[in-house]
C-alpha cells in the first residue's frame, strides 16, 4: 500500500507539474459545472414555465416527475439532461493524466529503473490508475456539488432541487462516475503503449468519450431516457467492460513488453 | 578479490527476440566484491545481458543467479539485491532530487531512507541542491543521482550501463572515482561500457562479447594472450646486429627495430631480460632503460573484433 502511496504522489507531483495537463484537468470541470448553472440561472425563476402543462413535457420522462406540475417537472427535464455532461469529466479527465504518466514515463525512460525495483506491475498499475481516477472522481463529484448548491440557489422549488439527490443522480455521479474513470484509465494504458506523444494518446482517447456525446444527443432529443433503469443498466455495463479493459491493460503493461516493444 | 564466492552465475544464458538472438550461451561467474566490465560493441547484447540479470528480462535459453537466486523464477528477491544505473538515468525532471530518491526509497521499502539519501547526496556533492527540479541538473549531475539512486538501498550487485556515457572530462572523472571508491568498499560491480580506458582502470576483470562470449580475463592476461609480452630496449643507437644477437635466444622473437629502440616478443622477461641486456651491452649497446610496452585495453577489443569481423565475411 505504501508503495503504491508514493506512486499516486510522485504522478501528481509530475503531473500536475505540467501547464497543459493542469488546464486540460481544471478547464472542462470548470466549463461542465458553469453550463447548467449558467442555463439554471435563466431559466430557474423564469416565469415562462409557469404556462407549461404536463402535455408539453416528453412522456416518456413524465413518470419521473412524480406530483411535480408541469413548469417544474420541465425544469427537472432540463436539469437532468446535464447528468450525462457530467458524465463525460470522469472520462475526460483520467485520459489526461493516464497519457501524460505512461508516454511521459516512455519519452524521458524513467521506467526502466522503476521496473528494477521490487515493486510489481499491479501496484505500478494500481498507482497509476488511481493518480488519474482520484481527480477526475474529485471533480466530477466536487462539480456535482456545486450544480446541486447553486441549482438550491437558482430554483424556486425546493422539490426540484430535492430531485438532484435522487438514486438516479446519486448513481449517476458516485457510481457510473468512477466506473467511467477506470474505462478512461484502462483505455490510456492501451494506448500510451503504442504512441510516443502523450497529446497523440490523449487525443486518441477522446474519440471513446464520444459514446457519452452520442447518449447525451439521444437524450437531448428524446431517442434515450436516463431514468434509474438506464442508469443501473450503463453501470453494469461498465462493469462487465471495466473488467475486460483492465485485464488488457494489464497485458500489455507488462515488463518484457515495455522495455523491448514500448519505443 | 575473494575467490569462488560468486555473486553471479551465468550458465549458457541465452535471449532471443524473435528471430534474432541477442545474447548467446552466455556463460560466467562474477564474484563478489569483483568490478567486472562487459565490453563489445552497440548491439553485443550487453544492455540485454544487464537486463537478465537485473531480472527485467526473462532469459530464453539457459540460467543464471543472481546473489543466490534464480533470474526468472525469483525475480522480486534479485531487485532488491541489485541496484541499477540503465544507459539513460531515466529521472523525474519535474521532481527534486530529494524526492527523486525518497521516491525509489519507498519502492524498496526503506525505513532508513532520509538518512541514506543525505548520505549519498553529501557523497556525491548534491546535498545542497537537493530540493532543486532534477530538470534543471547538468548532465554530471543527473549521472551523480541517478548512481546515488541505485546505491540508495546498499544493494549488493551494482550494474552500471555506461556509467560516463557523454559526460565531460570532469564529471566522467568524478564518477569514474565513485566507483573506485564503492570498489574499495568491496562492493560487486558490473559495467557496461564502450570506454576502454576506463574498463582497464576500473575492471578486475572483462568479457568482450559479441553476441557470445569472445573473451574473458583480466585486462593485463588479454593483452598477454593475445600479444604476447613486448620488451623495449631503448637504446643510444639501435643497430642490425644487436638484432641479430638478439635473434639467437630462444623464447625471443617478432625483434624490431622502430628509431632508437629494439622491441621484441620475450616469452619470460622476468628471467630472460637481464641475459639480454647484457648481451647487448658487451655487444656495445648503450642501454639507456628497458620496459615492456603497455598495449592498451582497446587494442585487445580491436584485435578480438577484428576476428570476429574476418570469421563473419570468411
Amino acid at each position: 500500500m505504501d508503495k503504491i502511496k508514493a506512486i499516486i504522489i510522485k504522478e501528481w507531483r509530475e503531473v500536475f507539474k505540467n501547464k497543459l495537463v493542469l488546464f486540460s484537468v481544471s478547464f472542462l470541470p470548470l466549463m461542465i459545472t458553469a453550463i447548467p448553472l449558467v442555463t439554471l440561472y435563466y431559466t430557474g425563476r423564469s416565469d415562462d414555465f409557469a404556462a407549461i402543462s404536463i402535455a408539453d413535457i416528453p412522456p416518456q420522462f413524465v413518470p419521473l416527475c412524480g406530483g411535480l406540475n408541469g413548469g417544474d417537472c420541465m425544469l427537472y427535464y432540463i436539469v437532468t439532461q446535464f447528468i450525462l455532461l457530467f458524465m463525460m469529466v470522469p472520462v475526460i479527465v483520467p485520459m489526461t493524466i493516464a497519457s501524460y504518466s505512461i508516454v511521459g514515463e516512455k519519452t524521458t525512460r524513467t521506467l526502466e529503473p522503476l521496473l528494477a525495483t521490487p515493486v510489481t506491475t499491479l501496484q505500478i498499475l494500481i498507482g497509476k490508475g488511481l493518480a488519474a481516477v482520484i481527480p477526475a472522481v474529485l471533480t466530477t463529484w466536487g462539480g456535482y456539488l456545486i450544480y446541486a448548491a447553486g441549482a438550491h440557489l437558482m430554483v424556486s422549488n425546493p422539490e426540484v432541487v430535492g430531485k438532484l439527490f435522487d438514486p438516479l443522480w446519486m448513481i449517476a455521479i458516485f457510481l457510473v462516475g468512477p466506473l467511467l474513470s477506470l474505462m478512461g484509465v484502462s483505455i490510456s494504458v492501451m494506448i500510451s503503449s503504442r504512441v510516443n506523444d502523450p497529446r497523440v494518446a490523449e487525443q486518441i482517447s477522446a474519440v471513446f468519450v464520444l459514446p457519452v456525446v452520442g447518449l447525451f444527443i439521444g437524450q437531448m432529443s428524446g431517442l434515450i431516457l436516463i431514468n434509474e433503469e438506464f442508469i443501473l443498466w450503463m453501470a453494469a455495463v461498465l462493469f462487465v467492460l471495466d473488467s475486460i479493459l483492465f485485464y488488457f491493460a494489464i497485458q500489455i503493461f507488462q515488463r518484457e513488453t515495455i522495455l523491448s516493444r514500448w519505443k | 578479490m575473494i575467490e569462488n564466492n560468486p555473486v553471479i552465475v551465468t550458465e549458457n544464458l541465452t535471449r532471443s527476440f524473435g528471430e534474432l538472438t541477442a545474447v548467446n550461451q552466455l556463460s560466467l561467474s562474477i564474484q563478489k566484491g569483483e568490478v567486472f566490465g562487459l565490453l563489445g560493441p552497440n548491439g553485443a547484447g550487453k544492455t540485454t545481458t544487464v537486463r537478465m540479470l537485473a531480472a527485467l528480462l526473462a532469459p530464453t535459453g539457459g540460467k543464471a543467479t543472481v546473489a543466490g537466486f534464480r533470474v526468472g523464477e525469483q525475480d522480486q528477491e534479485i531487485r532488491r539485491k541489485i541496484g541499477l544505473l540503465p544507459e539513460a538515468p531515466g529521472l523525474y525532471d519535474a521532481l527534486s532530487a530529494e524526492q527523486n530518491l525518497a521516491f525509489f526509497g519507498a519502492m524498496h521499502d526503506m525505513e532508513n531512507v532520509s538518512s541514506q539519501i543525505r548520505r549519498y547526496l553529501d557523497l556525491l556533492g548534491l546535498w545542497k541542491r537537493r530540493f532543486e527540479p532534477v530538470g534543471t541538473f547538468s548532465k554530471g549531475m543527473r549521472q551523480k543521482l541517478a548512481i546515488a539512486r541505485a546505491l540508495l538501498h546498499e544493494p549488493e550487485v551494482l550494474f552500471l550501463d555506461e556509467p560516463t556515457s557523454g559526460l565531460d572530462p570532469q564529471a566522467s572523472r568524478l564518477v569514474r572515482e565513485f566507483i573506485i571508491e564503492l570498489k574499495e568498499e568491496g562492493r560487486t560491480i558490473i559495467i557496461c561500457t564502450h570506454n576502454l580506458e576506463e574498463a582497464d582502470r576500473l575492471c578486475d576483470r572483462v568479457a568482450v562479447v559479441s553476441g557470445h562470449l569472445l573473451a574473458l580475463d583480466e585486462p593485463g592476461e588479454l593483452r598477454r594472450k593475445i600479444f604476447g609480452r613486448k620488451v623495449v630496449f631503448h637504446l643510444t643507437e639501435a643497430k642490425l646486429e644487436l638484432v641479430n644477437i638478439l635473434e639467437k635466444f630462444k623464447g625471443v622473437s617478432e625483434i624490431e627495430i622502430v628509431d632508437n629502440k629494439i622491441l621484441a616478443a620475450v616469452e619470460n622477461p622476468e628471467t630472460q631480460n637481464p641475459i639480454l641486456i647484457r648481451e647487448l651491452v658487451e655487444n656495445g649497446a648503450e642501454v639507456q632503460f628497458v620496459g615492456e610496452l603497455k598495449r592498451r585495453l582497446e587494442d585487445v577489443y580491436l584485435e578480438l573484433m577484428g576476428a570476429v569481423e574476418g570469421n563473419d565475411h570468411g
